[in-house]
């Protein structure tokens, strides 16, 4: 038998990816999905950080387009940005295998909203697998690959921040599958999507869901506990801290939460004599049921909000819609002391510019003392927004408009906001500057593709941030060191604010966590 | 204390201090002692000095990898103004344990101050001394073994 190890889930997935003959996985970082393609790297995986999740799930589909397995790594937001690649290859299917691993973030602990990714399951019609712990995240990964190549069809494996990040034992599989060749078939009618042929795709598609719901309700991965006649359905994390919660109730719990079983989660309910749904984020699984015909109340709403635990799984089966208790506040994080960051954004204080902002390590600097970011949207937004602002504003407040972006996120949809700025320029110009610190800091250090390093650190091509931008026409580029040279950049960023002319201000610097 | 019973250890400090690393010792030291274990912790800000805590919960079997409030039999707190933000989390007689216990024994190197908690810890556990020993010389490189080692011993003859 394979040795029993200590897993987090993120190792688990990699663990169960490798052990299930994946080619290839590519991923873009974000918490709390990151550990999952470097553990995949670590243990003998081919694995690759994309520009973006869009990229790297275009690239996982080719990999299932020639036969072999595909992992795709993100976090739910970054599913926002793959989703373009999901819904069609949904029609499309694969010849391999193809499991997008997205990870959630219920309670935010590390992102800017809390969507729920069995939405887009549910809107892009995949199958959706969501496992509690370590070891389903093992088994789950093995069944999402197994799944994906029986039905040729994408499948979601949900994760959680609790999932992803907490460590229990796992047994790995004692068979691993055999990886078969990846060779190229011709399939232009299954992969080019032209409205005659994605007409018949997506026929094939419901076709294919029916089929995975009927094979769900009678060998899914779901299992009953016979416990009271209290029945509580849950799936994923939640099911645990409701077993926690309710040790007598009886349970169904759901391993696939879309397509449903929903013939066996009626069946289940009908013999209690109260019925609940434990689900965290948004209540998919209570409206599914409602809808059909099952009798499980709505959890008040604040229950939707925020990570559960046990304690508020307890409230939420006493149907306690009393308001809750805030958290204790902990230490919020900060930049780090004599983060390069730090200087541009003491500029952008002393000066009171609009700043336009963006995802990283630097949106830190919204917070007091600094409060010197005034918009952060999603990855690459410092740009369009800053250029929106500047078209509308009135003439002195257009010029104290700037847009802030870090060299990761640049590379991952800054070169999009760039093309924008020079092919629709506001009357005042504008500035963008781009904050390099050579890696990508936030989620712990990962490369991207102008940091030239791969992955696993190997050499790679570096792309220079002020080579792309002069390329696309941008007439005024300069590169500072913000530590030594704070009073050049700040001269010349004051100056390109008062002129109309489009500007892109490099200030390079590696991260203090970089340099350890 | 240890028979069907969930056991369950919260430390918590600030990011920098080695909590992930303490937590990660632990846990190790648990499952290599036969106990069904879970550890839960949330990354992504811990590097720039905000609020870390991670949960162990060990066991015959864990469910939800997080200690419900009023359940922890330890509460190791690394950094004493954190205690503020587990008001709750202790269970009647459960045991806090801060850097306080050093006062009287000082601990050689404040680095590893991690690691003198899981010796403190460990007075209360009935885990044998080798497992502790094992993982520790497995946890660290050779040039920092003896600075935790001592480190291990101070917390755990500061409390007997």
């Amino acid at each position: 038998m394979a040795e029993r190890k200590l897993m987090s889930g993120n190792e688990a997935v990699a663990q169960g990816a490798l052990d299930a003959g994946c080619a290839r996985g590519a991923g873009y970082p974000g918490t709390p999905s990151t550990e999952i393609l470097e553990n995949f790297d670590a243990i003998g995986g081919q694995a690759e950080w994309a520009p973006n999740e869009k990229v790297a799930a275009e690239v996982a589909l080719g990999v299932a387009f020639a036969g072999a397995g595909a992992l795709v790594t993100m976090k739910h937001v970054g599913l926002n940005v793959a989703s373009d690649v999901l819904f069609t290859a949904a029609y499309s299917g694969v010849s391999g295998a193809l499991v997008f691993a997205v990870a959630d973030d219920p309670g935010l602990a590390s992102s800017q909203n809390e969507q729920d990714t069995r939405r887009i399951g549910i809107a892009a019609g995949v199958p959706v697998i969501e496992p509690a712990d370590a070891q389903e995240a093992y088994d789950f990964t093995m069944l999402a690959f197994s799944l994906s190549a029986r039905w040729r069809i994408p499948v979601i494996l949900r994760l959680t921040t609790r999932v992803c990040h907490t460590a229990s034992i796992v047994a790995p599989a004692d068979a691993k599958v055999v990886p078969v060749p990846a060779r190229f078939v011709r399939d232009i009618p299954g992969r080019v999507m032209i409205p005659g042929h994605a007409r018949i795709k997506h026929r094939e598609l419901r076709a294919k869901l029916n089929e995975i719901r009927e094979w769900c309700e009678l060998e899914g991965p779901n299992k009953i506990i016979q416990g009271s006649s209290t029945g509580i359905v849950s799936a994923g994390v939640a099911y645990l801290h409701a077993r926690e919660a309710a040790p007598q109730a009886s349970f169904l719990k759901l391993g696939m939460t879309h397509p449903l079983p929903m013939r066996l989660i009626l069946s289940f309910l009908k013999e209690k004599s109260a019925g609940f749904v434990i689900e965290e984020n948004d209540p998919c699984l209570v409206e599914q049921i409602r809808a059909a015909g099952g009798d499980v109340p709505w959890n008040p709403d604040q229950y939707r909000m925020g990570e559960l635990n046990v304690d508020r799984v307890r409230r939420m089966l006493a149907r306690d819609p009393a308001p809750e208790a805030a958290l204790p506040k902990g230490k919020p994080p900060r930049l780090c002391a004599g983060c390069p960051h730090g200087y541009v954004f003491e500029i952008f204080k002393k000066h009171d510019l609009i700043v336009a902002g963006d995802i990283g390590c630097y949106t830190l600097a919204a917070l007091p003392p600094l409060s010197a970011m005034d918009s952060q949207i999603c990855m690459g937004a410092s740009i369009g927004v800053g250029l929106g602002l500047r078209h509308v504003l009135p003439e002195t407040e257009a010029r104290r408009v700037v847009s802030v972006i870090g060299d990761s996120t640049f590379m991952h949809s800054g070169l999009t906001g760039i093309a924008e700025m020079v092919y629709n320029p506001p009357a005042t110009g504008h500035v963008v500057v781009v904050l390099d610190n050579l890696t990508t800091a936030m989620t712990g250090q990962q490369e991207h593709p102008a940091t030239g390093r791969r992955l696993n650190h190997s050499p790679a091509t570096r792309i220079l941030i002020e080579d792309v931008v002069k390329a696309l026409h941008v007439p005024n580029v300069l590169v500072f060191d913000p530590v030594r040279q704070a009073s050049e950049l700040e001269a010349e960023l004051l100056k390109a604010l008062q002129s109309n002319q489009l500007t892109v201000l490099i200030a390079r610097q590696p991260c203090l966590l970089a340099a350890g | 204390m240890m028979a069907d019973r969930v056991c369950n250890v919260r430390i918590a400090g600030l990011g920098g201090m080695g909590i992930l690393k303490s937590s990660q010792l632990l846990a190790s030291v648990l499952f290599q002692s036969g106990y069904d274990v879970k550890k839960a912790e949330v990354h992504g800000m811990s590097q720039r000095g905000g609020s870390v805590a991670s949960d162990i919960r060990f066991g015959k079997e864990v469910l939800s990898p997080m200690i419900p409030n009023g359940e922890a039999d330890y509460l190791l707190v690394l950094a004493e103004d954190e205690l503020v933000l587990y008001p709750d989390a202790l269970r009647p007689g459960g045991i806090l344990i801060g850097p306080s216990i050093f006062a009287k024994t000082p601990l050689p190197n404040k680095k590893s101050l991690n690691v003198a908690m899981l010796g403190a810890l460990s007075h209360y556990l009935d885990i044998p001394i080798e497992i502790w020993t094992a993982n520790i010389r497995a946890g660290f490189p050779e040039k920092l073994q003896a600075v935790n080692f001592e480190a291990f011993n101070t917390g755990r003859n500061a409390v007997k």
